[in-house]
């Protein structure tokens, strides 16, 4: 495959942009689609399964590129809420801004936004990596299971509540740790991560000078005598 | 933030099920004219955002939209009249004149009337009250004029002719009812004393009991509708002697629940969400407007979005925009 095509949804729906792209982007030979007019439209790219070079031109709304497998999917402006929620693999880049819950329970694959990411980034992440070059608003990696995030600006407050085995690298500062949230120190290989996927992400910080968050695990069981206060 | 124990376990128990089932109810739109030529375009600009967001909330819908204040010491009352046509309405005025013997003129389009008299509120509403029950007082003010009915927002802004509407601001909303009935009395903006509506998407938990403490003093409301609630509780504060910036203050601290409110008087547009800020906004500005949604895509037809600021309002910031004032916007308080 090495053709390309444009799809100007001021023309067409989103539905048949998302219909070509899941069913008949391999026989018609196209590894690139540009996507011009999004205007802020819902579910662009979502849904694939195949790899393939998808570029939206644009401001575009909620949802765009969820379910993401194996596509590399590249928003040339901001996006609504849950930006690649629910990932399984592949990449997703934004090179705006990102509203609410971006990479929203994500499985796999790596999730770039170049500006700020807003509330609950990475709310539930499920083994996907992100990296977020700004800051990222409250509640962030809010019941994160597994995964990265790397916050190269501040973290609102609450970062990482409930926390799982996800893991927050934050460069800047941090408003407030939710419940169950703890700081750690970083190690030689919680370096190492971070460096990698700041090189992957195409960002240049100094991998040694973000703190490590991750959980503290006494939420994990119940505890009666806590009378719910944690 | 403050998030003691008890609420955070509460919280997390329903957390993401809250969160999620919250993105599409009802739509919110706002724009307010920095440069005084488009104002005759006012209506125009603003009627594909209503339009859009009527994926939003297709059930009902209105507008306040605020123009030039006459200053002939006459006050403006939007009514509502369902099934009114020109025969009823020149009834209206003439009973007006030979009861009262005040100066008044009536605009009309379909079933929506603006009274201008020099008559108090308390004498028009007790007149509308009792000789005319199938009349709805929507507003009163100097500027204000506003329009609510049943149906999709598209419909409802061809039955009023709102593309031609001209102003310095207004504020709309699209509703998908979730608390409380369909009707044109629950759609939003609710309104409260003079030259002041909200619009609100979100819900509020605690409205029963802001309800009872303001009737407790002996302010009347005309619905259940939980806006009207928290609409009723910043006129309160006004009229105590609060700017609206303060009265929001006040608001965080005793409106429970969720909400992106947009404000309207006379001169100004003013925006918060509230401390979870689960329900979406976005803002763009440019040096001719100020433009408020729910969704990015309400807004992208109007001119020079591409190359607008376009920002998200965060959590419990006061966002508050002057007509005398071009200069650019900024929070006017924070809490956090």
């Amino acid at each position: 495959m090495s053709g390309s095509r444009e799809f100007d949804l001021g023309a067409v729906t989103v539905r048949e942009l998302n219909q070509f792209l899941h069913t008949d982007v391999s026989e018609a030979g196209v590894d690139r689609i540009d996507v011009r007019n999004p205007n802020g439209l819902h579910s662009i790219a979502a849904g694939l399964d195949c790899a393939v070079d998808v570029e939206i031109h644009g401001h575009a709304g909620y949802f765009i590129a969820g379910m993401n497998k194996l596509a590399r999917v590249t928003i040339h402006g901001n996006v609504g809420w849950s930006v690649g929620e629910n990932m399984m693999s592949g990449r997703v880049h934004v090179k705006g801004h990102a509203s609410e819950s971006a990479g929203a329970s994500a499985h796999g694959g790596l999730l770039v936004i170049d500006g700020d990411a807003s509330s609950r980034c990475g709310i539930s992440l499920k083994g996907g990596q992100i990296v977020v070059a700004g800051d990222v608003g409250h509640f962030s990696a809010f019941m994160a299971q597994a995964g990265i995030m790397v916050v190269c600006g501040d973290a609102g407050a609450n970062l990482g509540d409930s926390l799982y085995e996800a893991v927050i690298y934050v460069g800047g500062e941090i408003e407030s740790l939710g419940a169950d949230a703890r700081e750690e120190a970083m190690t030689a290989e919680d370096v190492e991560a971070v460096r990698s996927l700041l090189a992957e992400a195409g960002r240049d910080a100094d991998p040694a000078a973000f703190r490590r968050v991750a959980s503290a695990r006494s939420l994990y069981h119940w505890n009666a005598d806590a009378h719910q206060e944690y | 933030m403050e998030c003691p124990g008890g609420q955070e376990l509460a919280w997390r128990g329903h957390s993401v099920s809250v969160l999620f089932e919250c993105r599409f109810m009802c739509g919110i739109v706002g724009l307010l004219i920095r440069r005084s030529e488009l104002r005759v375009r006012l209506g125009s600009l603003a009627v594909p955002m209503l339009d859009c967001m009527g994926d939003r909330g297709p059930d009902s819908a209105g507008l306040a939209v605020f123009g030039a204040v006459t200053g002939d010491g006459r006050l403006g009352y939007s009514l509502y009249w369902p099934g009114a046509g020109d025969s009823e309405w020149a009834g209206l005025l003439a009973e007006h004149q030979s009861l009262h013997s005040a100066e008044a003129t009536l605009e009309t389009t379909k079933d929506n009337g603006l009274l201008r008299t020099a008559l108090a509120p308390t004498v028009i509403s007790e007149w509308l009250g009792t000789q005319w029950p199938g009349i709805n007082l929507l507003s009163v003010g100097d500027s204000i004029r506003l329009y609510k009915d049943e149906g999709h927002p598209r419909d409802i802004a061809a039955r009023y002719g709102f593309d031609a509407l001209e102003g310095s601001h207004l504020v709309g909303h699209t509703r998908m009812a979730t608390e409380s009935m369909v009707s044109p009395a629950h759609a939003h903006p609710f309104t409260a004393g003079r030259d002041f509506c909200l619009v609100h998407n979100g819900s509020l938990s605690n409205p029963n009991s802001i309800r009872r403490r303001l009737q407790r003093r002996g302010i009347a409301f005309e619905t259940d509708n939980d806006t009207e609630a928290g609409c009723r509780y910043l006129e309160w504060r006004m009229r105590e002697g609060d700017e609206l910036e303060e009265a929001i203050e006040s608001a965080f601290g005793e409106l429970d629940g969720f909400y992106t409110f947009l404000m309207a008087t006379a001169d100004k547009m003013v925006l918060v969400r509230d401390a979870f800020a689960c329900k979406p906004a976005v803002v763009a500005e440019t040096d001719d407007y100020i433009a408020v949604g729910s969704e990015y895509r309400a807004l992208a037809h109007l001119p020079g979005v591409a190359d607008a600021r376009v920002f998200e309002p965060v959590p419990q910031q006061i966002y508050s925009w002057s007509t005398v004032s071009a200069s650019t916007a900024q929070p006017t308080a924070g809490v956090s």
